[in-house]
């Protein structure tokens, strides 16, 4: 037998065929995702400078600690905790009264609800940079007018700026949670709405106690996306704002902080270390994740 | 009984007309914007009001016939997501595959690798992955942004889940018909996996055509960009390109609205992947 069978019969075999297939993972992983993820820890204690690399324990961490990375950390996290209110509570809602037998149109309703996520980050950022313009004539001014308030200056104010992002991510996201709670509700055998019928229970009570703790897995997994979208919110405020500049850092987030730090002014030790924050934060976000599914599989 | 019923659904449909309005109004406001001059939006704003004397087609007008680089974009983009598409679609579903049908060494390790990855934002490792494209001489290129991104752990989890419910008394027919390892996946389950492939590519199509950060990233020559990256860069703080801006952009999602009208549950399916299914 020659050399040339053997090789073919051994990328035959029924042994070596698995690891054919999952040869592009491995090599995606190790190349594209495990060398980077040590890369950036090691190049954290680092100060990288041309092609120089000196050990300076933790000082890039220290560094970290300055206002203009605190307040990148609380815009995001305050970013992730109101879309969290506003993103699970109000497409919950939608879908509710979508789902209702009474609800005439379902369909047009659903699309036109859908059409926002196709939209990209890019054109919709633009749309809602120029409805939130200052000129007296842009949409929300108008609006303003109607309630005989004066124009204003949106994008410069904390709580103005905000709106915009909120209205932003309301807009092109809930369509596709109430996609995802509609496809939860459609799962819910109706005998049970039936049954408590029967009993005579409030549709309050059947809220509360059917539809709720059935959408659970619908709800965690929203609520994941929720918490990774939030944290890491960069383009919408970097379309927002035409830059990764805003007046007083109102926009900034951690990963447009990151960016500022790794691209804009090349500090790549600090921008790795930035990295490692956000890598330590979605580790904890998935211990406790896997900590509370743990524990409500043992309560069942 | 019948009366309050009549009246709640009334209310719910009024309800969610408004909400519809309401969700519609931006693309609405965009579209009415691109039939006016783009001086109109520098000096009013951004609203629905239009004068029939100067609305007019022109923007589009400049759009295909102008001196600039849309369309050039426009086929940058097309290239990138459909060479993505393809691509990670078959690898991935090679892959999802091997996981599904196979029982061997290290798999759930390498399946817990698959499930880290989905764990972490790709923007934990922005900087490092932009360095490695720089030392493999992939940075300005469209493969700088398909390469890192073809074993899309989405759409592992996603064949994964799909193969399993398939009965693996097919590879065990196979094998008896003499058929090899990869033929089995080429001839008989890869046409099985059809269904999945469409909502998958949907997915994969609309993260692709979409993406922005990363492109923004690795492209550097403005004959390169894709069509997100290129119309962010028109406001410049040299001057402003609205015409071009606000028919471009209408111009970059009609297409997608057509798709989406024509394959509604493939998109929908697709884009909510993602969500429980039992």
């Amino acid at each position: 037998m020659n050399q040339k069978n053997i090789v073919k019969r051994f990328l035959y075999s029924q042994k070596t065929a698995p690891y054919v297939f999952i040869l592009p993972f491995v090599i995606t992983f190790c190349v594209f995702f495990a060398y980077p993820v040590i890369n950036t820890v090691g190049m954290s204690f680092q100060k990288v400078q041309g092609g120089a690399y000196d050990f300076i324990g933790t000082k890039n961490y220290k560094t970290l600690l300055n206002p203009v990375f605190y307040k990148s950390l609380k815009n995001s996290l305050f970013y992730m905790v109101v879309t969290l209110c506003l993103m699970i509570p109000i497409p919950m809602f939608l879908a509710t009264v979508l789902n209702s037998r009474h609800m005439a149109a379902k369909s047009i309703f659903r699309s036109a609800m859908f059409i926002p996520a196709l939209t990209s980050v890019v054109v919709a950022g633009t749309i809602f940079r120029l409805m939130f313009g200052e000129l007296p004539g842009s949409l929300m001014n108008q609006l303003m007018g109607l309630f005989g308030k004066e124009p204003m200056i949106w994008l410069r104010q904390p709580v103005t700026v905000w709106i915009a992002l909120f209205c932003l991510c309301l807009w092109r996201w809930t369509g596709v949670n109430m996609m995802y709670f509609l496809s939860g509700l459609q799962q819910i055998p109706n005998e049970l709405y039936e049954s408590a019928d029967i009993d005579g229970a409030s549709w309050l009570q059947k809220f509360t106690k059917i539809t709720l703790p059935l959408l659970k897995p619908t709800t965690v997994y929203v609520l994941t996306i929720s918490i990774y979208g939030g944290m890491t919110m960069f383009t919408e405020s970097f379309i927002l704002f035409n830059g990764n500049r805003s007046p007083n850092n109102v926009g900034t987030t951690i990963v447009g902080y990151l960016y500022r730090m790794g691209w804009e002014q090349n500090n790549i030790g600090l921008a790795s270390a930035i990295g490692c924050v956000l890598l330590l934060f979605t580790l904890v976000v998935n211990v406790v994740q896997l900590v509370a599914n743990g524990l409500y599989k043992n309560e069942v | 009984m019948g009366q309050r019923n009549k009246t709640y659904t009334f209310l719910m449909f009024a309800f969610f007309v408004i909400v519809a309005i309401v969700t519609l109004t931006p693309l609405g406001a965009l579209f009415v914007a691109s039939l006016r001059p783009g001086s109109d939006l520098l000096r009013y704003g951004l609203n629905f009001s239009i004068d029939p004397a100067t609305a007019s087609l022109r923007n589009y007008i400049a759009l295909f016939t102008g001196d600039n680089l849309y369309f050039t974009w426009y086929k940058n983009s097309l290239v990138i997501t459909v060479v993505q598409v393809a691509l990670s679609l078959f690898l991935s579903a090679c892959v999802g595959y091997g996981f599904a049908m196979y029982n061997f060494k290290g798999k759930n390790i390498l399946f817990t690798c698959v499930l880290i990855i989905m764990m972490i934002p790709m923007e934990v490792i922005l900087l490092p992955l932009y360095r490695l494209t720089i030392s493999l001489n992939l940075i300005d290129s469209m493969w700088g942004i398909i390469l890192p991104h073809l074993a899309v752990p989405m759409l592992i989890f996603f064949f994964r889940q799909y193969l399993s419910g398939l009965p693996k008394d097919f590879l065990d027919a196979g094998r008896i018909d003499g058929c090899t390892e990869y033929g089995i996946f080429f001839r008989i389950m890869m046409p099985l996996m059809a269904p999945s492939f469409a909502a998958m590519g949907i997915f994969q199509g609309m993260t692709s055509w979409n993406n922005f950060l990363w492109p923004m990233i690795v492209i550097r020559s403005a004959n390169k960009v894709t069509l997100p990256v290129g119309l962010q860069g028109l406001i410049t703080p040299y001057g402003n390109n609205y015409d071009i801006l606000i028919a471009g952009s209408c111009f970059a999602v009609v297409p997608i609205l057509i798709l989406f009208f024509c394959f509604q549950s493939f998109f929908i399916e697709g884009m909510t992947a993602g969500g429980v299914k039992g």
